[in-house]
């Protein structure tokens, strides 16, 4: 099955475990399956994305209901950082994995397709289901949030 | 542009997301202001640092087995890899037993061909539904289906009669740019049956049945609009 790891990687990182990606990636490859006559053309790897992120999403309101709790979309402020010292360069990957899975899962998945899966704005939108606007805003929010907790961890939890 | 204007834009630059003239605004604020220029770097060290951490999860052994194993004998669709509808035809082809018949599908490219000759495209040149359908009465025992798909790019030219397996049939002419494609009709013998695909002599070939009648499309035009096209024409 092409796009795969891009199916994986998504999947891991909304149920934030192993054994519930694998079979996430398992419904999604059946639903993608038989979903494939609505397949419209255009981005295969959005398309199955958006199966996958589909799956998990009813996956995780029906086992991890506590997780998907109403989003504070509002804007970010403005980190206010300081140029002389950069906490991020210096954050090592179990912090940066750790920081990432505590993001709200929206978030989580905007900052996934885009960093680590390489989207495009409009691939993102699609996947999720959201306006590009939306896309952006959600970026900017998971971002903000990254940076708070990674310049001081112990608040963040 | 403004510290609060380029706020907005901040992950769009970052992301290569911006259309040129933005992008040139950004700069030149960023030219001149050290707190934005923050801003960005951070953005792009958080970005470095994900990179760099190696945070992707390809799909491991197991589960790529699994996947593998619970879709027995069929072979992922090609499309996911190349042109989509070109090759949800193609796992259509895989999925349903081929019609079997070469010699039909050469007597479809022959008709094709034949109409491309001067003068043979068209009996009724129109593109009105309305004109092009009731011209087959009288014709034909038979009144095909014409849909009109003007608007989706594939415009009616007209109709004709033509002559395929000892019987007379319905041609339909469509154009895609300069491209033609003969859609060929006549009462199906049995039920409905979905999509074969085929390629020959530069020519693909869609074969399919839907209520009640037969239909061979047959067109150079690539595979990829052709699929649009029988989507259309299907829905």
């Amino acid at each position: 099955m092409p796009h795969l790891d891009a199916a994986h990687n998504l999947a891991r990182w909304l149920t934030r475990n192993d054994a519930d990606a694998a079979d996430m990636v398992q419904e999604a490859a059946m639903r993608a399956l038989s979903f494939f006559e609505g397949f419209r053309g255009g981005d295969a790897r959005a398309w199955l994305l958006r199966i996958v992120r589909n799956t998990c999403y009813t996956w995780l309101r029906q086992n991890r209901a506590e997780l998907m709790a109403p989003l504070d979309e509002s804007a970010p402020d403005r980190a206010g950082a300081d140029p002389e010292r950069s906490t991020i360069a210096r954050a090592d990957r179990q912090a940066l994995q750790q920081a990432i899975e505590e993001l709200p899962v929206e978030f989580r998945e905007t900052l996934v397709l885009r960093e680590i899966e390489g989207l495009a704005y409009k691939e993102i939108a699609h996947v999720a289901g959201v306006p590009i606007g939306t896309v952006m805003s959600r970026l900017a929010r998971a971002r903000s949030l990254l940076r708070a907790r990674l310049a001081s961890p112990e608040a963040a939890s | 542009m403004t510290c609060a204007e380029l706020g907005n834009l901040l992950e769009a630059y970052v992301d290569g997301e911006l259309d040129l003239r933005s992008n040139l605004e950004v700069e030149a604020h960023l030219a001149g202001c050290a707190a934005c220029g923050v801003e960005v770097r951070e953005r792009l060290e958080l970005r470095d640092a994900i990179a760099e951490a190696g945070l992707y999860y390809p799909a491991p052994r197991p589960v790529r087995q699994h996947v593998k194993q619970s879709l027995p004998g069929r072979p992922w669709p090609r499309a996911l890899w190349i042109a989509p509808i070109a090759a949800a035809l193609v796992l259509f082809a895989i999925l349903l037993p081929r019609p079997g018949s070469r010699g039909l599908e050469e007597a479809v490219i022959a008709g094709h061909v034949r109409s491309l000759m001067p003068d043979h495209l068209l009996d009724v040149p129109s593109s009105d539904t309305h004109t092009v359908k009731p011209w087959f009465n009288g014709r034909l025992d038979f009144s095909p289906p014409v849909k009109d798909l003007k608007a989706e790019g594939f415009p009616l030219a007209g109709g004709r009669l033509d002559y395929l397996r000892d019987q007379t049939v319905a041609a339909l002419v469509y154009l895609r740019h300069r491209h033609v494609i003969n859609v060929f009709v006549w009462p199906a013998s049995s039920g409905d049956r979905g999509v074969y695909v085929a390629s020959r002599q530069g020519y693909n070939i869609l074969h399919w049945a839907h209520g009640g009648f037969e239909y061979w499309a047959v067109s150079d035009l690539n595979q990829q609009e052709l699929g649009e096209f029988l989507r259309l024409l299907r829905e």
